[in-house]
């Protein structure tokens, strides 16, 4: 038996998979597919305060091994999750994270405060770094000062696990890193999409109807392992790699970086089972060089 | 709602119709039974042989053909990604999750004067459904339009299930025009069933308006997932923005915003 579990802080997961926010709807859009027991978490759906009723139409490019997207948010708000989602999918036998997300600071400590009534519910992940909103996200998570207050201020509202959602749109992600660890934030997962353009030449019009939007996919992948291992480096927390993950091997380049844990995101939409699958592939690579545990693994390079 | 799955499909057959289209001919590749399929739905098939093309192409169901364990796809090239489906061979072998999104909805009456409208690569689940309708006893018609006569597609088989009206924009075949001024929709129409380009289809949304038809619309905006967690396809309703892929593609345009 190969030990896949990993602790994000006082989080307990069953093995380092978990799923991207913005990418695996609320779990139960996949629950056809997979048993999602599987998965070590589910980071469900960027969560506001209030429905946002998101970008218009089109918010998606196809890019060569990779996409654009600006959702912008799209939710129904902190109060519909916990009346009407949180009941459907609170049984899923793996952790629930939720991906917190705010236009201002108090509107991220309100969201906090109000999903505190959840029991079941052991961390969030707090997003400062959405480009596709016009206000907060991204704004907070590209200054120190601005990734500081967002974790200073949710950290006295939330007194469980506290990962921070970090931008690779800085010129130094580790700067950013070391301030939400001083402010007190459980761990950090990183990157979240680059900010990226396409252009439609034959309409001599942007793809996108707000011109620019966050780049995921195997495109983005070397950045993402590149900063997860500096980052690895210059924090004591544990931190969570994620950025263009298409299966167990690129998982496994993750954690060999230094990541606790990984999330797989635009890889869902490809293939509805790939987490099944990485799950697999982490075991019989443990398996395969003899390894016990994945943390033996863990920032080999 | 019937489970959805990711299934390895076979290519049974790839029939070139035109330079612009092909069918493929497909059946599970493990010899299982296709799941139910219902008029309107769409499936998601992932690209073969293409590193660069990364995200599965949406294509709505042509028809299914239960006693042979086949699922027909009408495929036009839009691009690389179209491109390679369309090239496909005999043999060879597609992941595709299905089945996605609702379905038409039955007209309230066997009475009904059906019309199904359909534009380029759009006519594609007109014929399936057509196939449905007659065989739970309605009478559908057809309306297919083209640039040119040599642009419409599977005509004969069309004609096998109704009575089929035409129009192209250069008069080669059928009347000479767009959909929206063909003189069937002047014939007392109660149900249209459309698909094809945005533009067509809504000019024929504000024909029925004006007519007093009821109907509903197969959009196929751009999608990433095509199983309602990405939010990348919405479109704009009464009641917000919803995805196409679970809450459509069929929609009535009464709760569109157009």
């Amino acid at each position: 038996m190969v030990d896949l579990s990993v602790n994000i802080g006082a989080l307990k997961l069953k093995n380092p998979v978990m799923t991207a926010s913005g990418t695996f709807g609320y779990g139960e859009e996949f629950a056809d597919f997979f048993d999602l027991s599987r998965l070590g978490g589910y980071i469900v759906k960027g969560t506001t305060l209030e429905p946002r009723e998101g970008n218009p139409y089109p918010r998606m490019a196809e890019t060569p091994s990779g996409m654009l997207n600006a959702v912008g948010l799209q939710n129904k708000g902190v109060d519909y999750f916990i009346n009407t989602i949180y009941p459907r999918i609170c049984d899923i036998d793996s952790q629930m994270v939720v991906n917190v997300s705010g236009a201002k600071i108090e509107d991220y400590v309100e969201v906090c405060r109000r999903l505190s009534s959840l029991d079941r519910l052991e961390a969030i992940e707090v997003n400062i770094s959405c480009p596709n909103v016009k206000q907060g996200g991204m704004a907070f998570g590209t200054t120190c000062e601005g990734a500081a207050q967002v974790t200073k201020a949710v950290r006295e509202a939330w007194n469980r696990t506290l990962i921070v959602k970090l931008s690779p749109n800085v010129t130094d992600i580790t700067e950013i890193a070391k301030a939400v660890e001083a402010e007190g934030a459980d761990a950090v997962s990183l990157i979240n999409t680059m900010l990226g353009m396409a252009i439609d030449v034959e309409k001599r019009k942007p793809c996108l109807s707000t011109i620019t939007g966050g780049l995921s996919g195997p495109a983005v992948r070397p950045v993402a392992v590149r900063m997860v291992w500096q980052t690895v480096k210059a924090v004591r927390i544990p931190v969570i790699g994620l950025g263009g993950i298409m299966n167990g091997r690129d998982a496994m380049e993750f954690i060999l970086a230094g990541a606790t844990a990984v999330q797989v995101g635009t890889a869902n939409f490809v293939d509805p089972t790939v987490c099944d699958k990485v799950v697999s592939y982490l075991e019989d690579y443990c398996i395969r060089h003899g390894f016990s545990s994945i943390s033996e693994l863990r920032g080999l390079i | 709602m019937t489970k959805k799955e990711a299934t390895d499909f076979i290519v049974s057959e790839c029939r070139h119709l035109s330079e612009m289209y092909s069918l493929l001919i497909l059946t599970p590749a493990d010899g299982s039974a296709l799941p139910e399929i219902l008029p309107g739905q769409f499936v998601q098939v992932k690209v073969p042989h293409c590193a660069d093309v990364m995200l599965r192409r949406p294509i709505s169901i042509n028809n299914v053909e239960p006693e042979k364990n086949t699922v027909w796809l009408l495929v036009r090239r839009a691009g690389k990604g179209t491109d390679t489906l369309a090239s496909l061979e005999a043999g060879e072998k597609v992941n595709i999750v299905l089945p996605l999104g609702n379905s038409f909805s039955m007209p309230g009456s066997k009475d009904a004067k059906i019309l199904l409208i359909g534009g380029g690569v759009g006519v594609a689940p007109l014929l399936y459904f057509g196939k449905v309708l007659k065989q739970n006893g309605y009478t559908p018609e057809f309306l297919l339009g083209a640039r040119s006569g040599k642009d419409l597609l599977q005509l004969e088989l069309f004609e096998q299930i109704g009575k089929v009206h035409s129009s192209t924009e250069d008069g080669s075949y059928g009347e000479k025009g767009l959909v929206t001024k063909n003189s069937v929709l002047a014939s007392g129409i109660d149900c249209i069933y459309c698909c094809g380009p945005a533009p067509m289809m809504k000019a024929v949304a504000v024909e029925a308006r004006r007519i007093g038809a009821e109907c509903e619309v197969s959009l196929e905006n751009m999608m990433a997932c095509g199983i309602g967690a990405c939010l990348c396809c919405v479109e704009k309703t009464v009641k917000g923005n919803v995805c196409v892929c679970t809450e459509g593609p069929v929609f009535n345009i009464n709760k569109l915003t157009w």
